[in-house]
């Protein structure tokens, strides 16, 4: 049985101009010890999909609805707020991309640290503070014991990410969601940062859901990849065979269009014609049928459903244009 | 030869910071930008990378008189810039535009398209004002938006759509260098790819050149003709687009270089990478000699303190396709070994 399983989830907000859906029936799983990939653009409900697994979208005007966040036997969506706090930074831990809006800044380090322990533990403060310098030290930040006293201001980027990590990962989770953890950082920083979250994985066989628009981070750091756009699921695969034979038209775009150290810097990039389209008013059929360069006139008018492919049933996509096992071409 | 379009010689740009003492001076300096020579010429691009706060972006700001430059020389077309009063820079501001990085935050949520375009041609007196409503059309046909569109406000486009708009008003005045100051670092993949082929075809049929600022390598690859790696205000590498790419020198160039993930997972699990570790030191309080020495992997290569204490300087590199510099003491020990 997977650890996590999400079915059906939806999340819609009502807003002054329309309802806006911005996750739309994405269902996946996620197995133990394995980094599951979420991919895509700014407004494509990657983040919003991590949010409310948690039940962090505030209501109102954010709308939750599912056929089941199931983790351990628990339907997430089901549970109160108090036994939600249980699991939330215990066995599901959050990284979120800025460190420094995410961070208390009127708070040591420790202040931050110790928390978590305490509650969820119940730990002495004294305990907590100990093991709050072990997991600095574990994340590689150097004199923990000095560090720890210092507010997050003291503190540079890569730094404030470290605690970040550390904090996520002081419960030992059975699940994190990392929301871009690495995209506010520099490359050699990034580097580091996940170095050091392939090796925290390997040794608490954490499982990773791992939010990016980075499609080298995505290539060098997961197992399985989710591709949205517009808040649904266009494409789901293994890592290889996402890169090596993406079927989506989108998917396609989105790793041409990527400019790389090994191509050939002379030739045109590929780029998508046209911008995402607008949440709280998309076209009819398939979301991505105005851009799309493969489009027949059924793409504007019957919206395709994420199935298996004829190929390879470990795979899915949702495009008239691919085999799949519904025989929708 | 005539003068490069762009000459920059010894650039400085220091800042006083922190507390002040008893006479109101501050007590510290921040070096954003300490020497930086570089030559760009017509219809050139040439690309300025590193990590954030190396002194990039102060380095286009400075050029372009935003900053008064503490000290060096900045000539355009052979002409001095530095010390040139408000006035006198007019007429180069025509000729050299800037385009920014957040294409929300650089421009005014209260102008039209129409009347953002038109501003510089008022400014400068171009065109009368009857036609500079066309002129704004025409130039957010060249930047691939509709021209009906010109009596909309930002906040109705789209962030590519918007730096697009950018674009155009860097434009407009028909200069002869832009800097881009990462043009595209804030946009989503498949929006940089337009702006990136976009920039590209612009250059072509207006013969412009770009000093193209950026921290992803693989888009100053693409875009770039030269490009010059930064780190803590100075130029520790430049070199041709091609001769860097296939052979960078410079050890902290070497580590860049190999921290950018490749969107292929084969080559992904098998590459060997240099993981630096550290972070970038603080700018207010550098590091004694070479800058880079407590982060770089090779400085063990270096007999005795060297690293530690002398501060190596840009050297010539042979065997390039172009000019190529590096400074870096492994090179000069390696070459003083030889040629002992």
């Amino acid at each position: 049985m997977a650890l996590l399983d999400v079915r059906d989830l939806r999340v819609r907000f009502e807003t002054h101009h329309g309802v806006v859906r911005a996750v739309d029936g994405v269902s996946f799983s996620l197995e133990e010890g394995e980094t599951l990939g979420l991919v895509g653009e700014s407004g494509s409900g990657k983040s919003v999909t991590n949010l409310a697994l948690l039940g962090l979208i505030p209501n109102p005007p954010g709308v939750v609805e599912s056929n089941g966040v199931m983790f351990e036997g628990h339907d997430l969506t089901k549970l109160s707020d108090r036994e939600l706090r249980r699991i939330r930074g215990n066995q599901i831990a959050m990284i979120f991309q800025d460190p420094m809006t995410s961070l208390n800044p009127l708070l040591t380090v420790e202040r931050q640290l110790t928390e978590v322990l305490e509650l969820h533990k119940g730990m002495s403060r004294r305990d907590a503070r100990k093991k709050a310098i072990s997991a600095l030290g574990d994340v590689g930040i150097p004199s923990p014991d000095q560090r720890v006293d210092q507010y997050p201001h003291e503190l540079s980027g890569g730094m404030r990410q470290r605690v970040m990590i550390a904090m996520g990962l002081l419960c030992d989770p059975k699940v994190l969601l990392a929301d871009e953890p690495t995209t506010a950082l520099d490359v050699t920083i990034q580097a580091q940062i996940l170095d050091l979250m392939r090796d925290l994985q390997h040794r608490h066989g954490t499982a990773i859901v791992l939010v990016t628009h980075d499609l080298g981070v995505v290539a060098g750091t997961t197992d399985r990849v989710n591709v949205m756009y517009a808040g649904r699921l266009v494409e789901q695969a293994s890592t290889s065979s996402l890169f090596a034979a993406p079927q989506h038209p989108y998917t396609q775009g989105l790793i041409a269009s990527v400019p790389r150290l090994d191509g050939d810097p002379n030739a045109d990039l590929y780029s998508i014609d046209g911008s995402p389209p607008d949440l709280a008013n998309l076209p009819v059929g398939c979301p991505f049928a105005p851009r799309c360069d493969q489009r027949q006139d059924r793409c504007t008018q019957e919206s395709p459903v994420l199935e298996n492919l004829s190929s390879d049933s470990a795979r899915r996509a949702s495009c008239f244009e691919v085999e799949t096992v519904g025989g929708a071409s | 030869m005539s003068a490069p379009l762009l000459q920059v010689t010894d650039l400085e740009k220091h800042f006083a910071v922190g507390k002040k003492n008893f006479m109101g001076k501050a007590t510290q300096t921040l070096k954003a930008v300490d020497g930086v020579s570089f030559e760009l010429e017509r219809g050139e691009t040439l690309g300025l990378v590193g990590e954030s706060g190396c002194g990039k972006s102060t380095c286009a700001r400075t050029i372009v008189g935003l900053y008064p430059a503490t000290a060096g020389s900045v000539k355009f077309e052979g002409e001095e810039l530095m010390g040139l009063s408000r006035s006198e820079w007019m007429p180069y501001r025509r000729k050299i535009q800037m385009i920014f990085q957040d294409p929300y935050a650089s421009l005014d949520p209260r102008q039209t398209v129409s009347s953002i375009l038109a501003e510089p041609l008022a400014i400068h007196a171009l065109d009368k004002p009857r036609d500079r409503r066309l002129k704004a059309m025409a130039l957010l046909d060249a930047v691939g938006l509709n021209p009906r569109h010109v009596h909309r406000y930002p906040h109705e486009f789209s962030g590519g759509q918007r730096q697009r708009i950018g674009i155009a008003r860097a434009l407009a005045l028909e200069p002869e260098l832009i800097i881009c100051d990462e043009p595209v670092s804030a946009l989503d993949v498949s929006i940089q790819a337009q702006v990136i082929n976009l920039l590209e075809d612009l250059q072509e049929r207006f013969g412009l050149a770009y000093l193209f600022i950026a921290h992803d390598l693989a888009v100053v690859r693409h875009i770039c003709k030269r490009v010059a790696v930064m780190y803590l205000g100075r130029i520790v590498e430049i070199a041709d687009r091609d001769d860097l790419f296939r052979d960078p020198q410079h050890p902290y160039t070497q580590a860049l270089m190999s921290a950018v993930p490749h969107p292929d997972p084969v080559l992904e699990q098998t590459r060997e990478r240099i993981v630096l570790t550290g972070d970038v030191p603080s700018p207010m309080n550098p590091p004694t000699g070479c800058t880079f020495h407590p982060r770089c992997p090779a400085k063990d290569g270096v007999p005795g303190t060297r690293c530690q204490e002398e501060v190596p300087h840009l050297r010539n590199i042979d065997g390039g396709s172009g000019p190529r510099q590096a400074s870096c003491h492994l090179d000069a020990t390696a070459a003083t070994q030889t040629s002992a």
